[in-house]
């Protein structure tokens, strides 16, 4: 059985997410059994074969998932239609470990594509859910329906900032989570988003001792822990990620958020 | 009874274990290096340094074929400046490492090695047989006499061992191993990847974006097997043998047939980095059911027939 072989997908459905943001959903058994968190290595013929977060699975044999229009690759996937050949190989990764309790989520931008599943799951283990969206202005959001409506199914609450204050609270996301914290017990965060986001989450989570878990992105070039393109630390975020736990995001914690590696393998300043 | 001895010296490069990281595989960080180290490489190679920074081709880089995997990552590395600053972060002076050089001709390896020098490098594997990057690989090794300037060029610049890594895609690789030991190489690595293609059926098209790779795994086991029990008959410097190591028993093949020490690479791919431990206890165990005290005592021992 070889299973690290793109599989080709015909794309069913293209969602506009946002001007810049669309999600593509296709039929894959084993893409509609990823976890929340894995990642599939998405083969655009021609182009480029790049990571993408799972941001939808359903019980038919349906996946997705969300992509904003920024390099070569995302806009040639952003531009496809109903119809259009992808390949697919994964999912891979360690997947967010849902629990039950009261936890809170921080996401901006399509770094929410993995929580949105993560959230389905939490909510049908009746957890209640702090989430926190945050976006530079009003027009970046994305997903904020679909999280209101998988978190009307618990006592949940969404918080939305923004830095120009277009939308909700003016601020950035992190700002809202110590009042969170302070008033009651949050037994374990989860973030996805902008690297400096992730490691300012995991700063205020250790001052409260929370538990936290964080889906991190890096150039990644074969998806299955041999080729090292994607090494922060000692860890491969393919692999040994693209979630992780506190205990190792502390130990990369000098590499969060400052520099990441080229296509070369060169560290360059993020 | 007493552990069998599975430690092993290659020229100055003294090893506690015969299972090396194959070069390319998780080599540009130094940290990766030193957790596959910790993880029961008896050494690790680099992923091949260049002397200018090259970015690989584009993705598809990878593909797994049935027995094997198919990669065309293009030589992307850092160039050797930022490469020795990499190094030079921390302290690696206990660990064997091995670093990986290749180039189109012999100033640049001279070059290259003059710039490390310094630091505390074991030895160097000199890459003359990528398959799939077009002046500094199979072109290379195919080329007897720039070959030799290499390797002497490479001799002259450093006292470190110099392994040479050779192609299966020679028409013969017997001499090509001759022809290193002649000129000073310290030992032979057989083998690099073979030149292969995988086609997707449903768009018709290569699936690597290079179209054409090297490929790795158990379905070359056999061809590198046969290449170090070729070459262990003409040479006498150390082989280390490299090509389709997933278990133990494909370990033991390669001792077999005259290899010192093997080089594991794709077969992480198939049982993570847990590969090391695994093998190196099944080695022990086979040793210990055959009698041996030490692993030396059975390198070539299939030539006894």
């Amino acid at each position: 059985m070889v299973s690290d072989k793109p599989r080709i997908v015909k794309v069913l459905n293209v969602r506009d997410e946002s001007k810049t943001v669309r999600s593509l959903i296709f039929e894959d058994d084993i893409c509609s059994k990823a976890r929340p968190g894995q990642f599939v290595m998405v083969w655009i013929p021609g182009v480029d074969e790049i990571p993408m977060s799972i941001s939808m699975t359903k019980a038919n044999g349906l996946a997705g998932f969300t992509v904003r229009k920024v390099g070569e690759a995302s806009s040639a996937l952003f531009d496809m239609e109903a119809g259009s050949l992808l390949g697919v190989r994964g999912p891979y990764g360690r997947h967010f470990t849902p629990i039950i309790g009261d936890v809170m989520i921080v996401g901006a931008g399509t770094g929410l594509a993995p929580l949105m599943p993560l959230s389905e799951i939490l909510t049908q283990n009746l957890s209640s859910i702090h989430m926190i969206i945050g976006g530079k202005t009003i027009d970046e959001f994305v997903f904020v329906d679909r999280a209101r409506a998988i978190l009307s199914k618990t006592k949940s609450e969404i918080i939305i900032t923004t830095e120009d204050g277009s939308y909700g609270t003016k601020g950035l996301a992190t700002d809202a989570m110590e009042p969170i914290l302070k008033e009651g017990h949050i037994d374990k965060i989860y973030t996805c988003g902008p690297e400096l986001m992730i490691k300012k989450v995991l700063e205020i989570a250790q001052v409260f001792s929370v538990p936290i878990q964080a889906s991190l992105e890096r150039i990644m070039k074969c998806g299955i822990g041999i080729c090292g393109s994607c090494c922060i630390g000692r860890y491969r975020v393919c692999k040994d990620g693209p979630v992780f736990d506190s205990p190792k995001l502390e130990e990369i914690i000098g590499e969060l958020g400052l520099f990441k590696r080229d296509h070369s393998g060169r560290a360059t300043i993020i | 009874m007493q552990e069998p001895d599975l430690s092993i010296e290659i020229s100055s490069l003294k090893m506690e274990s015969p299972l090396m990281l194959a070069s390319g595989i998780l080599g540009t960080s130094i940290e990766l290096l030193r957790r596959v180290f910790e993880d029961g490489a008896g050494a690790v190679v680099t992923k091949s340094i260049g002397y200018e920074q090259r970015m690989g081709y584009d993705n598809p880089t990878i593909v797994e074929v049935y027995g094997g995997y198919l990669n065309a990552i293009g030589l992307s590395n850092p160039g050797i400046k930022e490469f020795y600053k990499e190094l030079s972060r921390s302290k690696i002076d206990d660990l064997p490492l091995v670093v990986s050089l290749f180039g189109a001709e012999s100033s640049e390896f001279s070059e290259m090695i003059s710039i490390l020098n310094e630091l505390e490098v074991k030895a160097y594997e000199l890459n003359i047989s990528c398959p799939h990057v077009k002046g500094f690989g199979v072109e290379v090794c195919q080329d007897a006499k720039l070959v030799e300037d290499i390797i002497e060029a490479v001799k002259k610049e450093t006292q470190k061992p110099v392994f040479v890594k050779l192609s299966p895609n020679l028409t013969d690789i017997v001499n090509a191993a001759k022809l290193a030991e002649d000129v000073g190489a310290d030992a032979i690595t057989v083998t690099n990847t073979f030149k292969a293609m995988s086609i997707d059926i449903e768009t018709c098209r290569p699936i690597l974006a290079n179209k054409i790779g090297g490929l790795s795994g158990p379905v070359i086991k056999p061809i590198a097997v046969r290449c170090v029990y070729e070459i262990y008959q003409n040479v006498d410097i150390p082989i280390i043998g490299c090509g389709g190591v997933v278990d133990w028993q494909d370990a033991i093949e390669f001792f077999l047939v005259g290899a010192t020490a093997i080089q594991i690479g794709t077969g992480i791919a198939y049982k993570g980095l847990s590969v090391f431990e695994k093998i190196k206890q099944g080695i022990k165990d086979y040793l210990t059911l055959k009698g041996k005290s030490s692993l030396r005592d059975i390198v070539g021992l299939a030539h006894g027939f």
